[in-house]
């Protein structure tokens, strides 16, 4: 039996669910293959989404017609803006989602789209001939043909968990792994690692003593993540906090020879910024506690996440390190934590689109690269959704810059430095920070969006009225001059210097005390701007010089960029390349002379090297 | 245009010699020039392949520098395809330094090794088939220029250039935990700790910049001060010293115990000669006050001469001078060679040169001379070695403003966000020669000192 789509995606996580959805809203039939239906969209570690660097992500999949956003507002039960007292670069938004009703909510937006199938089945193989993909094969031999193929399997490749000694084959607890895929993706040509990560264990809220925690709510209004998003609607509820102690550290290190990590069963790579709290005992044991955030899995379940005691001891031990926490004392655990080991593709051999440089048509995205997040995972996923929509289409890879889009560095790293560890994002990765702001996605990559045909006309047209009130704004603050008479009294009411001189409300808002709700009560804009606007108006001409500044570095950045090395460039021909540096260019092959400059170890002698063997093949064509 | 930014280099070897050019490359070579050439019709140079007669002048000030021949190229009939302004100086090594100096001064940036060329063969001046020649020209010397870099960081300085990198990472990482961490159970975010860890830095970048002596060197001569108990023939020395040169000796009003300058030169570099008061413990206090400006002139020294009498026992204060030169550069004199000897200093000097002159005689004279001049020459004012020299001072000048920015703005309550880019600034600043720091330095940095992670 043979069936055909454009697109295949493998896999229905973060990753999946947007590459399925950018793929079939272009316009291809797309079939999503996933080896559960009850578990798409599962979130496997912690009810969240967002948090620093990882919000900035959420939202450009927003502002490129992704779906992640419209899913967490409506599953989200609590929302915070982080870093408020940081600038607005930093600024970063979290969610508490409903687990169950996150899950729900994307099923049923994958199920409305007309192009795109949900099949249940477990693809146990990639077809390949010459180079080009042609198909996925499934476990009971159903052969499937495809213009391409998206793979997004996550931590299912070879899944082995730990719970203290004991070991098993699974993807996530109680979920069998992918075993022979990842053999396929070895055959075809493809070199893997081994990765590592964990989860703590979930407690149920009837044990729980909330008394002796500290709740922690979320902002009040809510900000939603998705610039379509009118309001929130579900009921909202806190977080608790609480600490581990001596005891809970005593338990741990006295059992540490029945951890697997410490056994040296694990061999595969942790994240270090997600260590098992057996980890950060050992490395901190100065450390008189640790922090405990219990999370809310939903609105209708007592199951708690006790993030920050992620673990993989045995089953008993985690019973009295968990009994050791204050208000834990008589907690139950309804699962346990553990550790899962699983295979992933070093993420080098992909170009900038995520196509495998190796095989045409095939795709990769999420954690199979190497990287840990839901943000991650879905951002590369709308990247691959898309790029193999664009290459079916004849049309130019979109490959979003580092001065651009958080997405941008993501994928840039991941292509560019490989990974070696499970590779998060964090806002300090991004060299044009000020410019990667959470408020300023759809500002940056709408367009982008909508070119491609993900954003719709209704999505767009709101868009382009909101520039166009920005724009506006930010002129009549540059016109519109205040006499002493008209503020002087204000400012020194709240103890700022006096103006000399007409003043205009631009340069009032450029000092570092004045915001611009203070300005706005001298003169108004003619009609009331959402907040949303005066932000980003305040922002715009606050910040002016910064942002300016890292505008003209990203400039020099899209020049080098710009220089493109061909695919076809033979790097053994070109005489002086040192072989250290040979080999890294043979293995990443830089698309621009930007990539190349970022590979470690390339020197600016090489690069001069490189130029002059690319002129010359120029000239002989 | 690959590259557009304007750089400058002296592209002259740094010979002896009155003349030199100093080059520049890029968008803002002629503006740049017309900033500080002066026609003496106050003529503005323009046009193209054309050459000026005038004066290079320090805008701010209006001090003339040198007497220059400038040359304006517009692009793209130069070397590098860009506009390209050659000033031709007249006034030796120390005003070739001082016009590159001024040039910087106005935005230009210093010229890696080989940068001129690789522009000409990026932007397609040079014919293909003489790359590769000329690559390999670039890529040895820009492997020699990285080892001299890295020589020229001996002595502890490479030390302390690295203890800088590392506490910027340091300070990079509190404050990039707070932004990356910030949902974390992190210390608290204390500023005064922040303006603290940001002054200690800045205290050694400064401390640092300042013994940036041969730059110096170049600018002002290099200083010697003769130092000794009064009547171990100081003066006399110097006398001889000067003689041979012709040099002009300038009384400085005041007592006899006050100090004398003169001027000589040694293979083209200017030479400060001070003599100083005698020194010793006394309490006459007009003396006191010369021993103090002895005291202080040796310590601006860049090179000590100490010198003893060899017709008497080693004194006390003999004792306590060597001891006060320990850490400067010393040549020690013994003097009076010609009359009876009575001068034992067993092996009390260790590695200090030592020379025996009679300056009243003219013995040892030359000998001397030869013992400054191989303090000269290793104070290694060779091309690439001085220009890497100048390199870190640049590079610490600019780390210095960066964390001046991050201060300043710290101290007006900018958000963490903005004051991070200075720090970054900071970084790819003392990494042009201390070595790059990645983002995965400072994540590293942060999660091996801060227990980070859920």
């Amino acid at each position: 039996m043979e069936r055909q789509y454009d697109i295949i995606v493998i896999g229905a996580g973060h990753a999946g669910c947007e590459a399925g959805l950018a793929a079939s809203r272009m316009g291809f039939s797309t079939c999503l293959f996933t080896m559960n239906i009850d578990t798409i969209a599962q979130m496997s570690c912690n009810p969240a989404i967002g948090g620093l660097a990882k919000g900035h992500l959420v939202r450009e999949i927003d502002s490129l017609g992704g779906e992640m956003a419209k899913v967490t507002d409506r599953a989200g039960i609590q929302f915070r803006v982080l870093n408020k007292s940081k600038g607005p670069a930093v600024w970063s938004l979290r969610a508490q989602t409903d687990r169950l009703l996150y899950r729900l909510s994307m099923r049923k937006v994958l199920e409305a789209e007309k192009n795109l199938d949900i099949k249940q089945a477990s693809i146990e193989r990639i077809v390949v001939e010459d180079g080009r993909v042609k198909g996925v094969l499934t476990s009971l031999g159903v052969f499937y043909k495809a213009g391409a193929v998206i793979v997004t399997t996550g931590t299912f490749l070879k899944g082995l968990i730990h719970i203290g000694l004991e070991n098993f084959q699974a993807g996530r607890a109680g979920e069998y792994p992918s075993i022979g895929l990842s053999d396929s993706l070895k055959e075809i040509g493809l070199k893997m690692g081994r990765l590592k990560t964990g989860t703590p264990p979930r407690l149920d809220a009837k044990t729980i003593d909330f008394s002796k925690t500290q709740p922690q709510w979320g902002d009040e209004p809510p900000t939603p993540f998705s610039y379509s998003t009118e309001g929130i609607t579900n009921p909202q509820l806190p977080c608790y906090i609480t600490y581990t102690n001596k005891e809970t550290h005593r338990i741990i290190l006295g059992n540490l020879d029945r951890s697997p990590l410490y056994s040296g069963r694990i061999k595969g790579i942790g994240p270090r910024y997600c260590p098992s709290i057996e980890d950060k005992v050992v490395r901190f044991s100065g450390r008189e506690r640790h922090q405990v955030f219990l999370e809310p899995e939903g609105l209708e379940t007592m199951e708690y996440y006790a993030n920050g005691i992620s673990t993989s001891l045995p089953y008993d031990v985690q019973m009295r390190l968990v009994r050791s926490i204050p208000g834990l004392e008589d907690a139950e655990i309804m699962r346990p934590g553990y550790a899962i080991e699983y295979d992933f593709v070093y993420p080098a051999q992909l170009k900038h689109s995520l196509e495998a440089k190796l095989i045409d048509g095939l795709f990769l995205a999420g954690q199979i690269n190497g990287t840990s997040g839901y943000e991650e995972a879905a951002a590369q996923g709308l990247m691959a959704g898309i790029n193999a929509a664009l290459k079916l289409q004849g049309r130019r890879p979109l490959i979003l810059g580092r001065h651009e889009a958080y997405t941008g560095v993501l994928i840039d790293d991941l292509v560019t430095k490989g990974t070696n560890e499970p590779y998060r994002m964090f806002t300090s990765r991004a060299e044009y920070r000020l410019l990667l702001r959470h408020d300023n996605a759809d500002l940056r990559l709408m367009e982008k969006g909508y070119n491609i045909g993900l954003v719709n006309e209704t999505g767009y047209s709101k868009f382009n009225d909101k520039r166009v009130l920005i724009a506006g704004e930010l002129e009549r603050l540059k016109k519109i001059r205040l006499k002493p008479g008209q503020i002087n009294a204000a400012l020194a009411a709240i103890n700022c210097s006096i103006i000399e001189e007409d003043t205009s409300l631009e340069q009032l808002l450029k000092r570092p005390e004045l915001t611009y709700d203070f300005i706005k009560r001298f003169s108004p804009p003619g009609m009331p701007l959402t907040e949303d606007i005066e932000r980003q108006v305040e922002i715009q001409i606050k910040y002016e010089g910064y942002i300016t500044r890292q505008m003209e570095m990203a400039e020099r950045l899209k020049r080098i960029e710009a220089k493109r090395i061909p695919d076809s460039l033979d790097y053994t021909s070109i005489s002086g390349l040192s072989n250290e540096i040979l080999s890294k260019l043979n293995a990443i092959r830089p698309s621009n002379f930007g990539q190349a400059s970022r590979i470690p170890g390339v020197t600016p002698a090489a690069l001069s090297l490189l130029m002059i063997a690319i002129e010359r093949q120029k000239n002989r064509i | 245009m690959y590259y557009s930014d304007t750089i400058v280099a002296i592209s002259t070897p740094l010979a002896e010699g009155g003349i030199g050019i100093v080059r520049l490359s890029g968008s803002d070579s002629i503006p740049i020039a017309q900033r500080v050439f002066k026609s003496p019709k106050g003529k503005c140079p323009k046009g193209s392949h054309r050459i000026f007669y005038g004066h290079i002048v320090e805008p701010d000030t209006g001090e003339v520098i040198d007497e220059v021949l400038l040359s304006i190229m517009k692009a793209p009939n130069t070397y590098t395809k860009q506009d390209v302004v050659e000033i031709n100086c007249h006034g030796g090594i120390v005003s070739l330094t001082r016009v590159l100096t001024t040039v910087l001064k106005q935005g230009a940036r210093l010229a890696r090794p080989g940068e001129f060329t690789q522009r000409a063969v990026i932007n397609g001046r040079i014919d293909l088939t003489q790359a590769e020649a000329v690559l390999d020209l670039i890529k040895a010397k820009t492997d020699r220029a990285h080892k001299m870099a890295m020589s020229q960081l001996r002595g502890g300085l490479s030390q302390r250039v690295m203890t800088i990198r590392e506490e910027l990472i340091n300070l990079t990482s509190f404050v990039e935990a707070h932004i990356d961490f910030s949902d974390e159970d992190l210390p608290q975010l204390s500023i005064t700790e922040i303006e603290k860890m940001a002054n200690s830095v800045m205290e050694r970048i400064r401390h640092l910049i300042g013994s940036y002596s041969r730059g110096k060197i170049m600018r002002d001569g290099l200083g010697i001060a003769l130092i000794g108990r009064p009547n171990v023939g100081k003066s006399s020395l110097l006398n001889a010293l000067l003689e041979e040169d012709r040099a002009i000796v300038t009384d400085i009003p005041g007592t006899t115990r006050d100090m004398v300058e003169g001027l000589m030169s040694i293979n083209g570099i200017p030479i400060r000669l001070t003599d100083t008061a005698g020194i010793r413990d006394c309490n006459d206090c007009i003396e006191l006050e010369g021993v103090k400006r002895a005291f202080m002139a040796m310590e601006a020294a860049d090179l000590v001469i100490l010198v003893f009498d060899g017709n008497a026992p080693l004194s006390e204060e003999d004792r306590q001078l060597l001891n006060a030169v320990v850490d400067k550069d010393t040549i020690l004199v013994i003097n009076k060679i010609d009359i009876e000897q009575h001068l034992d200093i067993g092996n009390m000097t260790m590695s200090i040169p030592v020379i025996k002159t009679s300056a009243i005689k003219g013995y040892g004279i030359s000998e001397l001379k030869n013992g400054i001049l191989k303090f000269v020459s290793s104070a290694d004012l060779s091309e690439a070695g001085w220009m890497a020299n100048l390199r870190h001072k640049i590079c610490l000048e600019r780390v210095e403003a960066s964390l001046g920015d991050f201060l300043s703005e710290l101290r007006k309550a900018m958000p963490l966000d903005v004051l991070a880019t200075h720090l970054r600034d900071a970084l790819d600043a003392i990494g042009e020669i201390a070595g790059e720091t990645t983002p995965e330095d400072i994540l590293n940095n942060i999660f091996s000192n801060f227990c980070v992670g859920k």
